[in-house]
């Protein structure tokens, strides 16, 4: 083996067939038109496409936050992977918002330099986990409806959204899997973990109404037959999860009403033109858990003005 | 005819897990693959701890596959490491108790985001120089191992690399964060090799197995020599007024970093030991009820 | 505390149609399912995998090194086993 330079050194074992290493990378958006499609209403896509990243990306950095904590090695490869699976899916939305609103914002310009308020993202994404058992409830529950929009979104008239839609599917169809059989294993599993997976289900449930509260825009946009409306999601969102829950051993306790009475953060302003009657994470209203996110992803980007990166 | 564990080593052939050994092979091995996971898992923090800050989400993207990939890698090493008999719980319980050791370097902290970059480029640079000789090292699960790790790891140099030309085209405020890490990364990055050959009481054995190609001093020359024309393409000083080309030699000749302070490193009294240690012991004991959990749920579905 | 430790499993990946499936490495994991998601994870990060394959490593039944002689040397003086081992002149095509 070649050693002056270590790259050269490693081309030695290209044709190695023992291990199978990696190829054939391929853009799923590769060929699909950045149009606008005709007719739509650029601030409502735009607040659309912020809504579904915003989840996407909140998540997401909860995700981050358990990296050198999970319970064994291979779940951090694992939560890494659906971590790295939704901030892709973030990336994209967020591009396609900017590039809707038309104002020149590009996806770090939008997940930096927005203050909570103009987060569109549902309170489910930006809780904090007091354990695993939290993770993996949340994880469930944001993945069986997300799984279930998005398939819905695959037939969208915005083509860009549904490729997006498209390649998410398969994505959450993974994520999905991972963590109900995780709720499955904690809660059919001992007195201990049945207890703290039974206690996770319930400290989610009063998010999860706001889950299928369909925001104007949503409604408006499903009308023109761009986005998904949530309400049609309850349904198939409550099968799958009571069945989880059967199968955990644990009892689904009852969804709670769209506006929880939890503390919020004040909606301060409202591009998409949001009313402010029904306030949840989609009309910017948050928890201190959000401002605690933000907090820490956006300093650094905030405290070198004109960084390169 | 049979061949024996001499002369399979004589011939350049690979030692597989259920050949014949000697023990001092075998525990020399699992100590060696042990400590090498170990480090990659320690590994993830130093760097993990900036994921969640990173300033573009293309950055971010990139650190959270590449701190997922040394996780990855700690596991491809652990499997190798259980192929010779030890138990992974077992040797994770010498990590979290401080009875077996991890590479001195994540001993240190990181103070900026420059530091992500510095990681990449020396760090993972001084690793690969170790490492691309171990593709050969003469036990199989090892050997293969590491050719995979070697791989993944050489995205992660140059991730690091690129990074800081990129900073270093951006605010003076970030050019000298770049220098300011490169400062600090320098010489911890020389001591990843080890002590000086002299000074080496492994060394020899470990060669006469060939678990070991080259010297710590031959690897640590390599190192230098490689990173002296990337620094100056980059634009910044490597902290060694000692440092220049000897044509005699065809080599560069360089100043000796602190052995003292890595002595202390290595024994426990790093900058980052204990916080390496709290956090790895941490997430394993919080994870035990989860793993106990999945345990207790399997047994129900076998019987 | 070492009966709470989930058990090894092998991993073998096919790496694209065509292929075998190779032998990658281990892991632990608490059942089958959580094996095939692990490998998943662990083994196929870079599009390496079609397919996967999860054995727990205890179900493993290998032939005895000590036995290699009687094994596999019985079959290296089978000469007349290979094409190369019988004469034809140039002249004769397809063959």
């Amino acid at each position: 083996m070649a050693f002056d330079d270590a790259y050269d050194a490693l081309t030695d074992h290209e044709d190695d067939a023992r291990w199978a290493y990696g190829t054939g990378f391929s853009d799923p958006l590769a060929g699909v038109p950045g149009d606008l499609p005709d007719g739509v209403d650029r601030a409502d896509l735009a607040a659309y496409c912020l809504m579904l990243g915003d989840d996407a990306l909140i998540l997401s950095h909860r995700l981050q936050q358990w990296v050198t904590r999970a319970p064994e090695l291979e779940d951090e490869l694992a939560l890494a992977n659906i971590g790295l699976d939704l901030l892709g899916q973030a990336r994209l939305l967020l591009t396609r918002a900017g590039a809707a609103e038309g104002r020149g914002r590009d996806e770090d310009e939008l997940a930096m330099h927005r203050p909570p308020a103009e987060f569109r993202n549902v309170r489910l994404a930006e809780r904090a986990d007091d354990d695993f058992a939290h993770l993996v409830a949340r994880l469930c529950a944001f993945s069986v409806w997300r799984l279930e929009l998005l398939q819905r979104l695959t037939g969208s008239a915005d083509p860009m959204l549904a490729a997006i839609a498209a390649k998410g599917v398969k994505e959450v169809t993974y994520h999905r899997d991972y963590a109900a059989q995780w709720v499955v294993r904690l809660g059919d599993g001992t007195e201990l973990s049945h207890r703290r997976m039974a206690a996770a289900v319930d400290a989610l449930t009063p998010l999860l109404g706001e889950l299928f509260q369909p925001h104007p825009v949503e409604t408006r946009l499903a009308a023109a037959g761009i986005a998904v409306d949530p309400a049609g999601l309850r349904a198939a969102f409550d099968d799958v999860w009571a069945y989880v829950l059967a199968t955990a051993t644990l009892t689904a306790p009852g969804v709670a009403p769209a506006v929880s009475p939890a503390a919020v953060l004040p909606a301060s302003s409202s591009p998409a033109g949001a009313p402010s009657a029904a306030s949840g994470g989609r009309d910017g209203a948050h928890t201190p858990g959000l401002v605690e996110i933000l907090d820490e992803m956006q300093a650094l980007a905030r405290s070198v003005p004109g960084g390169a990166w | 005819m049979t061949v024996t564990f001499d002369e399979a080593i004589a011939r350049d052939q690979r030692i597989e897990p259920a050949d014949e050994m000697p023990e001092g092979y075998r525990k020399t091995m699992i100590r060696q693959i042990a400590q090498h996971a170990h480090s990659e898992i320690i590994g993830m923090q130093p760097e993990g701890d900036w994921i969640t800050r990173a300033p573009t989400l293309h950055r971010k993207a990139i650190l959270l596959a590449k701190v997922q990939d040394e996780a990855g890698h700690g596991l491809y090493l652990y499997s190798a490491a259980e192929t010779l008999g030890a138990d992974r719980g077992d040797l994770t319980r010498r990590l979290i108790e401080g009875r077996q050791k991890y590479s001195s370097i994540f001993n240190y902290p990181t103070l900026s985001f420059a530091d992500v970059g510095v990681i990449g480029w020396l760090v993972d640079g001084a690793a690969i120089c170790n490492q691309v000789p171990l593709c050969r090292s003469s036990y199989g699960p090892y050997a293969r191992a590491m050719i995979r790790i070697c791989k993944e790891e050489s995205f992660h140099q140059r991730q690091g690399y690129e990074l800081l030309m990129t900073m270093m085209r951006g605010t003076p405020e970030q050019r000298a964060m770049v220098q300011d890490a490169v400062d600090r990364w320098w010489w911890p990055s020389l001591m990843m090799f080890g002590p000086p050959d002299a000074e080496s009481p492994n060394t020899a054995q470990s060669m006469a197995w060939k678990i070991k190609r080259h010297t710590n001093d031959e690897l640590r020359q390599r190192f230098v020599d490689m990173s002296v024309p990337q620094a100056a393409a980059l634009g910044v000083t490597l902290p060694d007024p000692e440092l220049r080309w000897n044509e005699a030699r065809g080599h560069h000749d360089f100043g000796q970093p602190d052995w003292a302070e890595l002595k202390r490193v290595i024994t426990g009294g790093g900058p980052m030991n204990e916080e390496r240690i709290r956090r790895r012991r941490e997430a394993d004991s919080d994870g035990a009820w989860v793993r106990e959990a999945a345990a207790a749920h399997a047994a129900k579905g076998m019987s | 505390m070492t009966s709470h430790e989930w058990p090894l499993f092998e991993v073998f990946v096919r790496a694209k149609r065509g292929l075998n499936h190779v032998h990658v490495g281990s892991l632990r994991a608490a059942d089958h399912e959580m094996a095939l998601h692990h490998a998943r994870d662990l083994y196929t990060r870079r599009n390496e995998g079609v397919s996967i394959w999860v054995v727990r490593s205890d179900a493993v039944v290998a032939s005895d090194p000590a036995a290699k002689e009687s094994f596999f040397e019985p079959s290296g003086d089978k000469v007349y086993r290979h094409p190369t081992h019988y004469t034809i002149p140039d002249s004769v095509p397809h063959i």
